[in-house]
């Protein structure tokens, strides 16, 4: 360890809540995210009144379903009083709305910050599928790419399956890793996601399935593209001190990883086998005496399926290279396995809650209020990333 | 090149014409510090190795390697006939200069990380400016 003084430590999560999960509920984005919001209030034995801080990813931003709420739009429906509050968009992954909280309950700024992610990505596209909410859409032709959209949308790469595809190929290419490894982050979450009652895709998945599915963006089949879903997740973070008595055991930030040391981009990162996590993944263990072996559950981050696969890499559980043979036929990553994995079948299966969904899940087994799908423990140290490409965070959770 | 492609195009700017328009010429190009030689893409107004602004685009030579690429099979907007390939090409003038591209005449089982390519232009007219698309094609 290389840093003395971990301020994420005095920092929690003491509660976690998630609102209806569905494609396309056709229900006001808002009111999904203040279901989320209030159960996670009540989940931590709060009411709105404690609340005195609110962070969000994104914000009130973006392409059609892509938020479902600001954070002023909540702030006002619950007329929070806040001592801090912050959006946005350019930070270490969806999570990192999670880290801003945990430095705010830190410095002293707020004691219980709500956090949330909203999305009714579903809804948006309607019956007409992912075009729909394309940039430019609907535009008749005019539209004119600008930003970084124009250095891939004039060459027909549009989607983040594209751009990760060509991470993932580069990956097959140096260190051998086959379509039949990368097929066990699919088949693994969805053999959890039978188990998730809120899950999108509960129906069996065999390895011939995969194998047969139509491609996407090779290597990227349909199985290995999380499923677009209406929902909303959020969490309450507070100080440890505040959040002794509460309901839950607290679930102590032991140490967070958001650096960005590559260039900030999908196609210019230095190393195209790995992304920004393997950066935030080097950083987090600097700032921790635990061991990868220490972790007893992961929650990784799979908008496509390559991207877990990178992040087991970049946090150690196996080495550089090394993430196809280490997940090849899912015994490791089983629920009863050495590291149980995306237990609650991942954005895969269990729908796209953009990142929040990895942590609310970390938090209901380390609780062991899981249901069917519990560990074994439950859990008492466990690992969770969130995001690909460009923007990437992740944390170690510690059950105080 | 006939029979182009539905394609969205790129808004021209200052700071981005010469590199979509080169293709009028035959030339792909990128800005360059002409203070310590640094090749610079995306544009950006500051070198990012020495700091200065003294900079201009300069042609290169148009070949380089496949860096990584996908066979695209989805209809994700108008575009070229399913499948098309999207690639990263890094060109031979410095390392990591990368950009991503479509790769065309190319079978796709020859496909592979690291063959030689090199640019051709993809001609688009348009009321606000013609767009030449830099493409590559397998090549020397």
């Amino acid at each position: 360890m290389t840093v003395t003084e971990i301020l994420e430590r005095r920092a929690c999560v003491s509660g976690v809540g998630q609102s209806d999960i569905g494609r396309r509920l056709y229900r006001d984005p808002l009111e999904l995210t203040l279901d989320a919001c209030l159960a996670a209030i009540e989940d931590a034995g709060l009411t709105v009144a404690d609340i005195d801080g609110l962070s969000t990813y994104p914000g009130n931003f973006g392409p059609a379903g892509f938020s479902g709420a600001g954070a002023y739009e909540v702030i006002d429906a619950l007329r929070l009083n806040c001592g801090w509050y912050d959006s946005g968009l350019e930070t270490s992954g969806q999570l990192g709305s999670v880290f801003k909280a945990a430095m705010a309950v830190a410095t002293g700024l707020a004691n219980h910050v709500v956090c949330f992610r909203s999305v009714w990505e579903a809804s948006a596209q309607g019956d007409k599928g992912r075009a729909a909410v394309m940039p430019g859409a609907g535009s008749s032709g005019s539209f004119k790419a600008a930003g970084f959209l124009q250095w891939n949308l004039p060459f027909s790469a549009p989607s983040a399956a594209v751009w990760i595809a060509m991470f993932a190929q580069a990956h097959f290419h140096r260190y051998g890793t086959t379509r039949e490894q990368l097929a066990w982050i699919a088949l693994n979450g969805r053999r959890n996601a039978q188990l998730n009652p809120k899950a999108i895709y509960r129906d069996p998945m065999t390895l011939d399935d995969y194998m047969s599915a139509r491609m996407i963006s090779t290597p990227f089949c349909l199985y290995d593209c999380d499923a677009p879903c209406d929902g909303a997740t959020a969490f309450v973070i507070s100080r440890v001190d505040r959040a002794r008595d509460l309901r839950h055991p607290p679930l102590r930030f032991e140490a967070i990883g958001a650096a960005l040391r590559g260039r900030p981009s999908w196609d210019q990162f230095d190393d195209l086998t790995t992304m920004a996590n393997r950066d935030a993944a080097q950083q987090l263990w600097t700032r921790t005496d635990l061991k990868p072996s220490d972790v007893q559950m992961a929650q990784c981050y799979d908008g496509f399926s390559f991207i877990t696969l990178s992040w087991l890499e970049s946090l150690g559980f196996c080495g550089v290279g090394e993430g196809g043979p280490f997940i090849e036929g899912g015994e490791r990553i089983a629920r009863d396995g050495s590291l149980p994995l995306n237990t609650h079948g991942g954005q895969l299966s269990a729908g796209r809650l953009h990142g929040y969904g990895f942590l609310h899940e970390a938090a209901v087994q380390m609780w062991g209020v899981a249901g069917e799908r519990q560990v074994a423990g439950p859990p008492e140290v466990a690992a969770v990333a969130a995001g690909g490409g460009n923007t990437c965070g992740c944390m170690l959770l510690v059950r105080d | 090149m006939a029979d182009a492609p539905f394609r969205v195009l790129p808004k021209l700017t200052d700071a981005n014409r010469d590199f979509w328009t080169g293709g009028a010429d035959g030339e792909l190009r990128f800005w360059r510090c002409q203070d310590c030689g640094f090749y610079i893409h995306p544009p950006q107004p500051i070198c990012p190795r020495c700091l200065s602004k003294h900079m201009k685009t300069e042609a290169v030579s148009g070949r380089g390697a496949l860096a990584s690429f996908t066979i695209n099979h989805q209809a994700w907007m108008p575009g070229p006939d399913l499948p098309y390939v999207v690639g990263i090409v890094e060109l031979v003038e410095q390392e990591a200069l990368r950009l991503t591209t479509n790769i065309v005449n190319c079978p796709h089982d020859a496909l592979a990380i690291g063959m030689p390519v090199r640019v051709v232009f993809e001609h688009h007219e348009d009321p606000e400016g013609d767009v030449y698309l830099p493409l590559f094609e397998p090549g020397a």
